[in-house]
């Protein structure tokens, strides 16, 4: 594995493999009484969030915590823009603290690129989000989450619906997933995909019912009401009625398709509340799995080089170097 | 004065010949006595050139950049006259700043500093600056421009062309539609969809250029285009020039910037803002018909578009960063690199391109002349077979802002000269 995990493009086939192996067997430990292991005790993570993200920045807590890291939670809400803090002069500051992984989340595309390419900085990078480019450990956590329902990702068809064009979900989900061998397809009014989506490793559609019956997997994707505002789509109803997912598009799916969101969820708008709260939704799953994989992350990344847990097999043979192409 | 003899200089790449310099005038080598003799074996000569589109900063923003360093900074690159653009604060749109510039360049001494008056009061694009005021003011303005905005009102735009009639003015036009670039950040392709970036599609350059080509043709103008960045927009200057040259009457000029010669839209995967620029690096294909057209004189000239910051502004997040790149001192090397040595355009070609036809925009006198007796000594010597890694910290400009860095270019400004002065020699400022 790389060094920093900035985006899905990152890993290889075998390396996001081992992550999610390695997720695994950690995920065992959320069902024992004591859910700590002291595999990084004396490590020292960053949280440094640049835009508010409780759930993200929870998840990262929770993971570093149960591998006995210390934790330091970081909030700069301020940016270069309005002329706060620099995110170098940030990056400087907790080099001087030494951490060893700064787990970031930015509102500018790129962010993490800067944190861990820039020369600020030696510690390994974690991208948390960043502006609308990617969320890798999103990405790892669904597949993580689709695998344990439907088992390896081969073949797999994936419909991820809603705002592509703003969502770092879809960037990390669409390139992770084909690297898995999955086939994703895209679905969204045309206005919410992005410019050059022709050129992804991905099908499109803008008809959102016939591709519900072939899909083993739906994942709907958060769309912010400001969007009509910027004329995106006419009216909340209008994108309800042909992108949201209710009752009579759930019974469509295959038996065993399952149906996926990142949160935050906007019920009513891209999902009703019948459709998250059914038995083929998979959000609340989705939250515990992501505390599993993103300790997965930080082992690995942190130089876990034995096996996280003492029983499982030895990952040291997959440390092959990530194409990148993002 | 001192009396310069240049030896065996070559005249736009000609045959070895000598260059007597008197007086500040271009002389027969006989007429010069008890000259200084300057080698110029192997060097080609070309008349210094001019640049329409360069940003000294001053007043306002000292910390990027003064007039002092950056006609330096000029003077390096080869330049004997520059054209400074009005985004200044206070921005020059008043003939007491454009004066206050003008100024400022004569003391520097480096090379001529022309302002460039703002069209529109403060750039914000609601009403007409007082253009004649700067026309008639000592620093004798004709250019205008708003360049870093667009003059994006049609109706601002067409009285900004029809006015300037009135003093042989011509209007820059930055050529950006301003809500398809709403926050824009890197050329919209498939690139900025992948990183995330918010895209500049080349539509809001092309709907401008071609919009105000129609509005120049309607009411008999001289419209000037600034840094043309895209494939489209050459295919519209292309037929908007065939169409003025058949009805007469109005014309269009347009500038290329080295970097849209070079570049292209696959650095910001970097996230390195030092590629930030606007109009944006984009695609090869742009690179390609951009440089065809600058060959086939679609495009007329080279502007710099010299665009210096301090290293804080480049020295953080993409979205954060400021847009612009320097230019100046990389100038002629670029254009021998992506221009010259692939055959597109000779010497002359080159001097026609950074020289004559700029100063001929900006109705400059005394710049843009031919090498020949009894014209202005305003000559560089450049030395075309040798190479240079472009290294910021030697800089002449007060910032570091060059997306070269560590790059070998070609070619070496040995020598410029302004109306027979030296203001650089064997690379050296003097």
């Amino acid at each position: 594995m790389k060094r920093h995990l900035l985006s899905a493009a990152d890993l290889t086939r075998d390396d996001a493999e081992l992550i999610l192996s390695t997720a695994e067997e950690l995920r065992s430990l959320a069902d024992r009484p004591i859910k700590k292991l002291p595999a990084l005790r004396g490590r020292t993570i960053v949280n440094l969030f640049f835009e508010d993200s409780t759930r993200t920045r929870i998840s990262f807590e929770a993971a570093a915590k149960r591998l006995s890291a210390d934790v330091i939670n970081f909030s700069a809400k301020g940016s270069s823009l309005s002329k706060g803090e620099s995110l170098k002069d940030t990056a400087l500051t907790l080099e001087a603290m030494g951490a060893d992984a700064v787990v970031v989340r930015h509102w500018a595309s790129g962010a993490p690129h800067n944190l861990a390419n820039a020369g600020w900085s030696r510690s390994s990078v974690i991208n948390a989000g960043d502006g609308t480019h990617e969320h890798p450990t999103q990405a790892l956590l669904d597949a993580f989450t689709m695998t344990r329902h439907l088992g390896p990702m081969d073949g797999r068809r994936v419909a991820i619906v809603g705002d592509v064009l703003h969502s770092r979900v879809a960037r990390s989900n669409a390139l992770l997933l084909h690297t898995l061998g999955a086939e994703v397809t895209l679905v969204a009014p045309p206005t919410l995909l992005p410019y050059g989506v022709d050129t992804w490793d991905v099908q499109t559609s803008y008809d959102l019912d016939a591709v519900l019956p072939k899909t083993d997997v739906v994942m709907m994707l958060r769309v912010q009401r400001e969007r009509m505002n910027a004329s995106y789509f006419p009216s909340v109803r209008e994108y309800s009625r042909r992108y949201g997912l209710d009752a009579r598009r759930m019974a469509t799916l295959q038996d065993h398709a399952i149906v996926m969101h990142p949160g935050p969820m906007i019920r009513g708008m891209e999902i009703t509340a019948d459709v998250a709260d059914s038995k083929r939704s998979v959000i609340v799953e989705q939250v515990t799995n992501g505390v599993a994989v993103r300790m997965a992350v930080l082992y690995l990344l942190l130089g876990g080089n034995e096996p996280a847990l003492s029983t499982g097999e030895d990952p040291t043979g997959s440390a092959a170097e990530g194409e990148n192409d993002a | 004065m001192t009396d310069y003899l240049i030896k065996k200089a070559q005249v736009l790449g000609g045959e070895p010949a000598d260059l007597g310099i008197k007086d500040g005038r271009i002389v027969p080598p006989t007429e010069v006595s008890g000259a200084e003799i300057v080698e110029a074996t192997g060097l080609i000569a070309l008349p210094g050139l001019v640049d329409l589109h360069t940003h000294l900063r001053e007043p306002g923003r000292e910390d990027a950049e003064t007039v002092e360093t950056g006609t330096r900074a000029a003077a390096v690159g080869g330049f004997t006259a520059v054209h400074a653009m009005a985004n200044t604060d206070p921005v020059a749109d008043t003939a007491g700043v454009v004066e206050q510039v003008w100024r400022l360049g004569r003391e520097a001494g480096h090379c001529d500093v022309f302002p460039v008056g703002a069209v529109t009061v403060g750039l914000a694009g609601e009403r007409l600056a007082e253009l004649g005021a700067m026309a008639d003011s000592a620093a004798r303005v004709r250019v205008f421009s708003d360049d870093g905005k667009c003059v994006s009102d049609p109706v601002l735009m067409r009285r900004a062309l029809e006015y300037v009639k009135a003093f042989d003015g011509v209007i820059a036009q930055h050529a950006q539609e301003p809500r398809l670039t709403e926050e824009a950040q890197m050329n919209e392709g498939e690139l900025s969809g992948r990183l995330g970036l918010r895209g500049w599609p080349a539509v809001a350059e092309e709907a401008i250029i071609a919009r105000d080509c129609l509005l120049a043709a309607h009411v008999g103008s001289r419209l000037h285009v600034c840094h043309v960045s895209t494939a489209g927009s050459v295919e519209i200057l292309r037929w908007a020039k065939a169409l003025a040259a058949k009805q007469g009457g109005w014309s269009v000029t347009a500038e290329a910037c080295p970097h849209h010669l070079l570049l292209t839209d696959e650095l910001a995967a970097t996230y390195d803002p030092i590629y930030k620029v606007n109009p944006p690096l984009r695609t090869q294909a742009d690179v390609e018909a951009v440089r065809e057209g600058l060959a086939d004189g679609t495009i007329d000239i080279v502007a710099t578009d010299h665009a210096p910051h301090p290293h804080e502004d480049k020295d953080c997040e993409w979205q954060a960063a400021a847009f612009g790149m320097l230019g100046l001192e990389t100038a002629l090397s670029i254009v021998q690199k992506t221009m010259v040595d692939p055959g597109l355009v000779d010497w002359a070609g080159v001097a026609e391109r950074m020289s004559a036809v700029p100063a001929r925009i900006g109705r400059l006198d005394g710049h843009g002349r031919p090498i020949a007796e009894g014209e202005p000594a305003n000559l560089v010597l450049y030395d075309a077979a040798a190479s240079h890694v472009v290294d910021p910290s030697e800089l002449a400009s007060l910032s570091r802002n060059t997306p070269y860095a560590g790059l070998e270019l070609p070619g070496r400004v040995v020598a410029t000269f302004l109306r027979g002065r030296p203001t650089v020699l064997d690379g050296k400022l003097c």
